[in-house]
């Protein structure tokens, strides 16, 4: 397993290295005013709206790292050549999916002899071909997707997911 | 469309959330999980000063975090009335699980009755009676005094043996030691009921006899000889699936290679290294895949023998160990019965068929001889290649470096307990652990790997006699007249599981016909009626359980229990460490702790014979005060177990998830001391301390009808659990997550079968035979042999056990594991099942 405790340690590693983005985030956030009167809370927390490819960058199940709702949250970008649940683009077939396993936050690796994401960790495999079915594991959920939309000049946005994103208690931070 | 929770966020855990001590209250291996319960009107917040973790929560959170919590460990229940936020979450620091969950007890939040998130609304909340024709709400008393008379004219009429009992013996939810207590001093104290059967087999009986007749308790190791080992042999089980976190934090370690120092420093001297692991198993489990994606291939031999031949391989084995001299004399010679000078030792066995013939408990060098099995036959009979019978031996006993004794850990389940001659192959296996002398020391043990966790105390059960009485079998032949049920469900979980429903509802209606004539308010008429019926065949149920249950359907009394959670409940997992779960919620409606319902009905039953003028019975069901659960624990583990006076919940709350290994020697310093792993004297459960050996020779099928039937139809149904089900899905069948994935059991299927038989992935089919029928979705399975299937067991809409002849091993053991059928489509995939995944659940590297 030396070789998948290293991908874990990689996991780690980027976990580290990203966290000062976080911090300065959460200071920016502290020196706002404080209102008068609490805003009316959503009932879902708001989704920013991130560029993530254009439809000519995707090349057919060659996965494209990419992050949302932000640079902790890292994601997959695919496309798999037919029509799937939650597929955008002209051929329904465009989905991203993040990579923490929703068991213990290990990064999943994408198999692309059967469209998987499988985890080094504890084994847990997620169908990306169904929505981020869990195939078999011990996560109790299904793999977060990243809600996408395409634009006229085939640029897809991600605004939304569909479950709680491991390692946070909120999808936005 | 695969299920999606929609929840983008959790409210976070304040400071000062109170905390519980829980033990997860599914499997046997009874993970170390926290609950943390604060008022509806609260938060927490991501400055690390207003959560419970101490860590600013507005920055993503690494791997393995303890500052996380999924959606499903998440809910709003009632406590002390009161809505209040519940986490429940796996504990890092427990010993057994290091803050893993599985997919089972990491749900057990959202598994809990919420108005307010409407989960498992499933729940009973009210005693329930059969009322103008349906089940309808009343009081206990009202409940308990109908159950009291009916089940005393029954007695009156018909003595002890009128009342049936079907009732749960484990530990974990619908168990534990204040529940089996309850019930026991109930049946077998006030009374000696005699037809009694547990929750998943037709008798009152051990799994494993041969083991506890040879003087080995079943649960004789701990989970750290899982990583101490140099080899684990694992019989029939499936540990990743059906003992997860044992699995992945205690086997997958020595697999790995990474419990390497824990090695070193437990055995200075002795060369260690790396696990190996010998699979005995005719499917591929997911678990093989997990071990050679850990330790590789040449570390794993997976056994892939001919079903129900286990018992040829262990005696195989046995020889092979013995001619090459690889034998522990030393352990034999002072652990074990000996030859004497006037021959072999031979001793009869507890309730043999026939006493004078079954001198099977024996010495080694008798034993040896009686099961001497060449390699050629070992081969011949189970379908292994010769190389491989070798192979497993030599990683089983061959002396390691310097001489020194290989140190083997055994692990068996269902597999071998539910499989063919059960008392000979489970005595088959512990003879190898006895002859390497692999029973109490470290890296050792030849051990159950459980199913539920344990959790018993009663008076004695000497009077239900041995073989016990065959309960579903008896009561398909119109015996008894009153049935009390706690937590079982026959309908699911027994054998000829179609003949018994068939029956059952037949004889149960008879008597709501009757209770349909009669006006409610007029009790001694209501009686008179049933009694009436029940003398023409009918039967009067009554079912203690969580929820409204498939037997139940036929029941006419409900009476609603609590869960682990919303009592105070002990139990102890499959390396015998005991653990209370604190009480952190209510219980649904007027549900109650089952060791307090059987209080309330033993009082009803004192009060109903006592007006009927019998004070001497009457007299018998006293003792029955208690209040709460932890004066039934009082009652029965402190007074009754072995080591019980050192225990107390005070006690156990201090010793927190890790607890201790039962049994309990002391309390010293503050702590309950117990007993990391038995026998490590040398000194085993029989009068003089000698372990015994089986004589166990190969006969073939044991149970009747198995042969028949493997000869007349085409499909093996091997059957087991699956990951994501806990049990019968008794729970699982209201939580959407797991229905998303199994809405029918799965029928696990070679491509080329299917192929055949024109079945696609998803489509319903029909395994029928001559017990019975039932149904199951095709899931193609590229790893699984031609023509041998493997169907999920016990699940609510397909049962497995309908397609289960009633023939069984001897002392009234089922063989659920071999049976024989055909299959046919009976529809393509029905809706819920379009949206699913049949992509293999093998991980791969």
């Amino acid at each position: 397993m030396k070789k998948c405790d290293g991908l874990v340690e990689a996991g780690r590693r980027q976990f580290l290295r990203t966290a000062g983005f976080s911090v300065a985030g959460v200071a920016a956030a502290t020196v706002m005013p404080t209102p008068a009167k609490a805003a009316t809370a959503t009932a879902r927390v708001a989704y920013p709206s991130s560029r993530l490819a254009n439809l000519t960058e995707l090349k057919l199940d060659d996965p494209v790292n990419v992050a949302y709702p932000d640079n902790d949250s890292p994601g997959i970008l695919l496309k798999l050549g037919v029509k799937v649940e939650g597929g955008v683009g002209p051929d329904g077939d465009v989905v991203a999916y993040s990579v923490l396993c929703p068991h213990k936050g290990y990064p999943l690796a994408y198999n692309q002899s059967d469209r998987t994401l499988s985890c080094p960790g504890h084994y847990s495999r997620f169908d990306v071909e169904k929505a981020g079915q869990e195939i078999w594991g011990h996560a109790t959920q299904n793999l977060a997707q990243f809600v996408l939309r395409v634009d006229a000049k085939g640029d897809i946005y991600a605004e939304g997911v569909d479950e709680l994103i491991y390692g946070r208690l909120s999808n936005v931070l | 469309m695969t299920f999606k929770r929609q929840v983008d966020r959790l409210p976070i855990i304040p400071a000062d959330a109170v905390e519980h001590n829980v033990t997860c209250h599914y499997c046997i291996v009874g993970c170390g999980y926290k609950a943390y319960t604060w008022d509806i009107n609260r938060q927490g917040g991501t400055d690390p000063k207003q959560n419970k973790f101490g860590v600013n929560l507005a920055q993503q959170q690494g791997a393995e975090t303890v500052a996380w919590y999924a959606p499903s460990m998440y809910n709003i229940v009632k406590s002390d009335g009161r809505d209040v936020h519940l986490v429940i979450k796996p504990d890092v620091d427990c010993a057994v699980n290091s803050g893993l969950g599985s997919v089972r007890g990491a749900r057990m939040a959202e598994n809990h009755t919420s108005q307010a998130r409407n989960t498992q609304q499933q729940r009973l909340t009210d005693p329930m009676v059969w009322r103008y024709g349906e089940m309808q709400p009343t009081s206990w008393d009202d409940a308990l005094d109908l159950v009291a008379r009916v089940t005393a004219a029954v007695i009156d009429e018909q003595g002890e043996d009128g009342l049936f009992v079907s009732m749960f013996d484990h530990g974990g939810s619908a168990g534990g030691y204040e529940n089996t207590w309850g019930t026991g001093k109930l049946y077998f104290g006030a009374m000696k009921v005699k037809n009694v059967r547990i929750h998943n087999r037709p008798a009152y009986n051990s799994e494993v006899h041969a083991t506890r007749d040879m003087g080995v308790g079943e649960l004789n190791n701990c989970y750290e000889d899982a990583e101490l080992a140099d080899t684990i042999m694992v019989v029939g089980a499936n540990p990743l699936e059906a003992q997860t976190n044992y699995f992945l934090n205690h086997w997958i370690p020595n697999l790995r290679g990474t419990s390497l120092d824990k090695k070193k420093a437990e055995f200075p001297g002795e060369p260690v290294e790396q696990g190996r692991i010998v699979i005995v198993d005719p499917r591929r489990t997911p678990t093989v895949a997990a071990c050679e994606a850990e330790a590789g291939t040449d570390r794993v031999l997976h056994l892939a023998l001919e079903p129900g031949t286990d018992l040829v391989l262990f005696n195989g084995l046995l020889t092979y160990i013995a001619d090459k001299g690889w034998i522990d004399k030393e352990f034999i010679q002072n652990h074990t019965v000996v030859a004497t000078a006037s021959g072999p030792q031979l001793i009869a066995r507890p309730g043999a068929a026939v006493p004078e013939k079954d001198h099977e408990l024996t010495d080694f060098t008798a034993a040896l001889a009686a099961n001497r099995t060449s390699l050629a036959d070992c081969a011949k009979i189970t379908g292994l290649k010769e190389a491989d019978i070798v192979k497993a031996a030599e990683w089983i006993a061959s002396p390691k470096a310097g001489n020194k004794r290989r140190r083997t850990m055994i692990g068996y389940e269902k597999g071998l307990i539910w499989g063919n001659d059960n008392y000979r192959t489970n005595g088959a296996l512990v003879n190898i652990a006895l002859a390497t002398g692999n029973i109490g020391r470290p890296g050792g043990g030849v051990v159950r790997l459980g199913g539920h966790q344990e959790g018993y105390v009663r008076p004695s059960d000497a009077h239900v006699g041995r073989p016990a009485a065959y309960v579903d079998k008896l009561l398909i032949e119109g015996r008894g007249g009153v049935h009390h049920i706690w937590a079982c469900d026959h309908y699911k979980t027994t054998l000829n599981a179609m003949r018994f429903k068939q029956v059952y509802k037949k004889r149960t209606d008879m008597v709501k016909d009757a209770m349909n004539t009669v006006p409610w308010g007029d009790r001694a008429a209501m009686v008179a009626a049933i009694m009436t019926a029940i003398r023409q065949g009918g039967l009067f149920s009554v079912d203690t359980d969580i929820i409204p249950t498939q037997i139940g359907q036929a029941s006419h009394v409900w009476l609603p229990a609590a869960i682990s959670g919303e009592m105070n409940l002990t139990s102890m997992n499959g390396e015998r460490r005991m653990r209370l779960t604190q009480r952190y919620m209510d219980p649904p409606g007027q549900a109650m702790p089952d060791c307090l319902i059987a209080a309330r009905l033993a009082n009803a039953l004192e009060r109903v014979f006592r007006d009927a003028g019998k004070p001497g019975y009457a007299d018998q069901f006293k003792g029955f005060d208690w209040k709460t659960e932890e004066d039934a624990f009082v009652d029965g583990y402190t007074k009754n177990a072995n080591g019980g006076q050192f225990v107390s919940y005070e006690r156990l709350k201090a010793m927190g998830n890790n607890g201790f290994h039962e049994p309990a020697v002391a309390f010293k310093d503050g702590k309950i001391v117990g007993t990391k792993r038995l026998y490590a004297d040398g000194k085993f459960s029989t009068k003089d301390g000698k372990a015994k050996f089986l004589a166990a020779p190969w006969r073939g099928w044991a149970a009747p009808g198995k042969a028949d039937q493997k000869a007349k139809y085409a499909y093996l149904i091997n059957n087991g659990r699956t990951n994501i089900v806990w049990q019968n899905a008794f729970m699982d069948q209201d939580n959407d997550f797991v229905m998303g994935r199994m809405p029918y059991p799965i029928i696990e299927m070679h491509p080329d079968d299917m192929k055949d038989l024109e079945v696609s992935a998803g489509d319903l089919v029909e395994v029928y035979n001559d017990a019975g029928a039932t149904q199951a979705m095709a899931y193609p399975t590229p790893t699984a042999r031609r023509k041998q299937t493997f169907m999920l067991f016990g699940f609510p809409k397909g049962v497995e056990g309908n397609v289960v002849n009633a023939g069984v091993n001897e002392l009234i053991i089922p063989d659920y594991k071999h049976n024989w059928a055909n299959i046919r489509k009976i529809a393509s995939a029905p809706a819920a099942a379009r949206g699913l995944s049949f992509k293999s659940t093998e991980y791969k590297v």
